[in-house]
């Protein structure tokens, strides 16, 4: 059976659900077929999982030294 | 829930009972796994280095002061992070009590199409760019430029990592709303890094076009 055909307009709608796995296999079908053929929206696909991943790194935000010193310090001085 | 969540949940109880019972230092193990977590969603909102750590400083011992009152409905992390999200809006309240955060055009139109700006292509980035301060500096800049709505829904779910029923809990709204300001965000954020004209991430690599006109 032929896939039905999805606009690029479409495609964005759902690039982050695509990204989570958040979308029917129905879907998933129809924008893979839109991807290999589009390049635009490749681009922003690659480029928003770029995005993903470099805000998802984990040392995006570093802790300041000796945080957890003055931290401890403070929970031993509250009053029992 | 896998074994080793089962695991770590189990033990975590068993810290949260021994803290209850007056072991302080118990406390520290328990925190110590979401240090990080909750300094970043503090930074996250409240958006300068100093008023993050008191902020987060702030939670942490909120937290211990009212452990008796976690009674497990929720994840520790999750009931930790909701007290940081809270210290953390009350903090920006206090700075700039006649300031609301609403007046970023994009949100108002949140259920409107999205049209991407930009349609450079990007070759993955390696995450060793990171360590990179200037580049670190550019994605936390970016992140910052979000509104309020988009940038903490951001933060829960790609940089706590947080499943879309634990940002509902904390930021008190539907899983719809979740899913449309994350996407929103990225959107946005990927604009925003797009590389620029000269179209490349990476120091010392010569130029490459990245448009396609």
């Amino acid at each position: 059976m032929a896939t039905i055909e999805i606009s690029c307009v479409e495609v964005w709608r759902e690039i982050s659900n695509y990204l989570d796995e958040d979308i029917s296999a129905d879907l998933r079908e129809r924008m893979e077929k839109h991807f290999s053929a589009c390049a635009h929206c490749t681009a922003i696909l690659d480029g928003t999982r770029n995005i993903v991943g470099l805000v998802g790194d984990g040392t995006l935000f570093q802790i300041p030294e000796r945080f957890n010193e003055r931290l401890y310090e403070k929970i031993r001085n509250l009053p029992t | 829930m896998s074994v080793i969540q089962s695991q770590s949940r189990a033990s975590e109880a068993d810290l949260i009972r021994r803290v209850c019972n007056g072991e302080r230092e118990a406390f520290y193990e328990l925190v110590c796994p979401y240090e990080h977590m909750v300094y970043a969603t503090a930074i996250s909102i409240v958006k300068n280095p100093a008023d993050a750590e008191e902020v987060a400083q702030e939670a942490v011992l909120k937290a211990f002061s009212n452990l008796a009152s976690f009674r497990g409905e929720s994840k520790f992390s999750t009931w930790l992070i909701q007290i940081t999200y809270n210290e953390a809006k009350m903090k920006l309240r206090k700075a700039r009590p006649n300031l609301y955060e609403s007046l970023d055009d994009s949100q108002r139109n949140e259920d409107g199409e999205f049209w991407p700006k930009d349609f450079a292509d990007w070759r993955p980035i390696p995450s060793e760019l990171l360590e990179d301060n200037e580049i670190r500096q550019a994605v936390q800049d970016a992140i910052n430029s979000l509104s309020a709505n988009y940038r903490e829904v951001l933060i829960l779910r790609d940089v706590q990592r947080l499943s879309i029923k634990e940002t509902t809990t904390i930021l008190g709204i539907s899983e719809g709303s979740v899913k449309t300001r994350l996407h929103r965000a990225r959107l946005l954020l990927r604009d925003r890094l797009a590389p620029g004209i000269d179209g490349c991430w990476i120091k010392r690599q010569p130029y490459r076009k990245v448009r396609p006109w």
